[in-house]
């Protein structure tokens, strides 16, 4: 970070066309907003207490991180899977298998920094195959050979005693303890799950300009195109699943350590959905998206059930809110709450250039 | 072994593209039946037909984007029947397409870009390029050879028709190319902008070869040294521009045929 800040404030004159070009390429660094929300993120354990930190925005950047993966596959390459959560859920059972766990009979008992690469090398893998599988097919076909991955393994937890403990799960899974500090507590977790955010959400914003990122968008554009250019469209789309399935293993192994355990109900064919619904109302058009959409739902999951109960009506019916607000979005803003707010600006700038010079046809 | 063995065949085959009894049928109908041509380096052809006489997807053979059901494709004495379409295009060969295949999501510059890497090393680059990157350079080159340099931050959906064409060949220029396709390159182009286009195809490199589809006599018999007339998926009539021209037999077909 202390890099690019310097590349920013670099006092030299003739360096305009880079400068730009640094610009467009990050345009979080120009915006005060931005830097506004770091500063709010870096200070939130002055500001919350432990139920805030952990049950809100915790959870909140891990739900955002499974989501920026199904972004980076639906934006970028015009993927939907319906995957994701599943691969972070296997990253997750990986991490209670290899590692440390109140299950002995199952766990391994390898130590978290031997558990941890090994959990994400295998469910990078587990994602890379079902997008080798996915790509064979388009539009609505990826999306359900991506929803059978994801109900196959959901039922494949529940039945299955040997490695994922049936339905019962795997319970009191260790968490890291190094340098003295419990990674688990409350702050350390909060800054260790705001780190891994930040550094998945630069990364893809990053690998979005890359040739890598340009040329899944082409592929998206017209694969055929693409293939008339020199590219292998096929090849892209699997180095993109691969790619998204190493982000969703990173939030699928803070989801495990954040709960300590795992179960077939954290990778229910519910739960897959809740991430393209995510995704969808944030926004799949920009990383950020997936982090404001996973905000929306976690305030409206936990604080829905007492607003509903106080207007009297059975509190159970947050996800009828839910599924409302994910209609509307659907509707009116195809590109989420970053598609509305665009417009808004957009149309608030342009109202006072009219008033200011009345260019604007 | 392998290249060795494909440079010996490119010494002793002297076509740059060699078509032997192409067919391609879609179901029961023939769009190409028994197509042979062949096409010298750095020689430059004009194909013309009537709507439907199997033009486009004799190009579309060529490049593989539809494979031919029979026959074989050389390209500089290469066997790439069975190649995709990418390792065609690898290879040297280019294509342009009729109905303008650009990335709209993408700015001018990006799809340049697109176009310089898809022929280059580093396609799954992770890396952005730098401003001193070589591809950044030939991208710039490019961009501005074909005079769209003051849009070239705009994205491609923003372009005008002229403009989108122009950046259809700017894609077809990149890296280095031997031989080229241009799929009715003046379609829709305004008369300024067809006196550019002819400009762009007669400075060529020489050893640049290329068929155009072209409806446009004024265009086409200007920027060849032969013509093939094709007629329902068959090859009619081969020659040079003022044979075809003045053959009353392809006169009869296609020139005075009610067509424009």
């Amino acid at each position: 970070m202390s890099l690019l800040q310097s590349t920013q404030f670099r006092p030299d004159p003739s360096a305009d066309a880079p400068r730009r070009a640094w610009v467009r390429a990050w345009p979080e660094f120009q915006n005060p907003a931005a830097w506004l929300v770091a500063l709010v993120l870096v200070i939130m354990p002055l500001i919350a207490n432990g139920f805030f930190l952990i049950e809100i925005f915790a959870t909140t950047l891990i739900l955002g991180i499974i989501a920026l993966s199904l972004m980076f596959l639906a934006g970028y390459g015009g993927m939907v899977s319906l995957m994701q959560l599943t691969i972070a859920g296997f990253a997750g059972y990986m991490v209670a298998v290899f590692g440390i766990s109140g299950n002995a009979n199952i766990s391994l008992g390898w130590p978290w920094w031997l558990a941890t690469p090994m959990a994400l090398a295998l469910a990078t893998l587990f994602g890379t195959l079902g997008g080798a599988l996915a790509v064979r097919t388009e539009g609505i076909y990826t999306i359900m050979i991506t929803l059978a991955i994801g109900a196959a393994f959901y039922y494949f937890t529940n039945q299955n005693w040997a490695i994922f403990n049936g339905h019962t799960g795997i319970n009191t899974v260790a968490t890291p303890h190094f340098w003295g500090v419990d990674w688990r507590a409350d702050i350390a977790f909060y800054y260790v799950a705001l780190g891994v955010a930040a550094i998945c959400y630069f990364a893809v914003q990053y690998v979005s300009r890359a040739p890598f990122g340009l040329a899944l968008q082409g592929v998206r554009d017209n694969s055929r195109r693409m293939a008339a250019l020199g590219f292998n469209p096929n090849a892209h789309r699997i180095a993109a699943y691969a790619f998204a399935a190493f982000i969703a293993a990173l939030g699928g192994v803070l989801q495990v350590w954040n709960y300590r355990q795992i179960s077939p109900g954290s990778v229910s064919v519910g739960a897959c959905i809740d991430v393209l619904i995510i995704a969808v109302v944030g926004g799949i058009t920009r990383p950020i998206g997936p982090f404001i959409g996973a905000l929306i739902f976690v305030l409206l999951r936990t604080f829905a059930l007492d607003v509903l109960i106080k207007f009297g009506l059975d509190g159970n019916r947050f996800r009828l809110l839910i599924g409302l607000g994910f209609l509307a979005i659907v509707f009116w803003s195809s590109d989420g709450v970053i598609g509305l707010w665009e417009r808004w600006r957009r149309r608030n700038a342009s109202s006072t250039q009219r008033s200011g010079g009345g260019r604007h046809g | 072994m392998d290249s060795v063995a494909q440079r010996l065949s490119v010494v002793g085959a002297g076509a740059a593209l060699e078509l032997r009894g192409v067919t391609r049928l879609f179901g029961a109908l023939a769009a190409l039946t028994d197509v042979t041509i062949t096409v010298r380096p750095g020689e430059r052809r004009a194909v013309l037909g009537s709507n439907g006489a199997g033009k486009t997807t004799l190009f579309n053979c060529i490049t593989g984007d539809f494979p031919p059901s029979s026959g074989t494709i050389r390209f500089f004495g290469e066997d790439i029947t069975q190649f995709p379409p990418y390792e065609r295009i690898r290879r040297g060969l280019r294509r342009t397409y009729q109905i303008s295949a650009l990335f709209p999501g993408l700015t001018v510059q990006d799809n340049v870009y697109l176009a310089c890497r898809g022929v280059s090393r580093g396609r799954f680059s992770f890396l952005r390029a730098g401003q001193n990157d070589a591809l950044m350079h030939a991208t710039e080159t490019l961009v501005q050879a074909v005079h769209l340099s003051g849009v070239k931050d705009q994205r491609v959906a923003e372009l005008a028709h002229g403009q989108q064409r122009q950046l259809e060949i700017a894609l077809a220029l990149a890296g280095a190319p031997r031989f080229i396709l241009f799929d009715e390159p003046a379609a829709g182009l305004s008369p300024t902008e067809r006196r550019e286009l002819i400009e762009i195809l007669t400075s060529l490199p020489a050893h640049i070869g290329y068929i155009i589809i072209e409806h446009d006599m004024d265009v086409a018999l200007r920027v060849v040294e032969s013509v093939t007339m094709m007629h329902n998926g068959r090859i009619f009539k081969e020659g040079l521009p003022r044979e075809i021209e003045s053959d009353p037999e392809v006169q009869e077909l296609y020139l005075g045929g009610g067509h424009e």
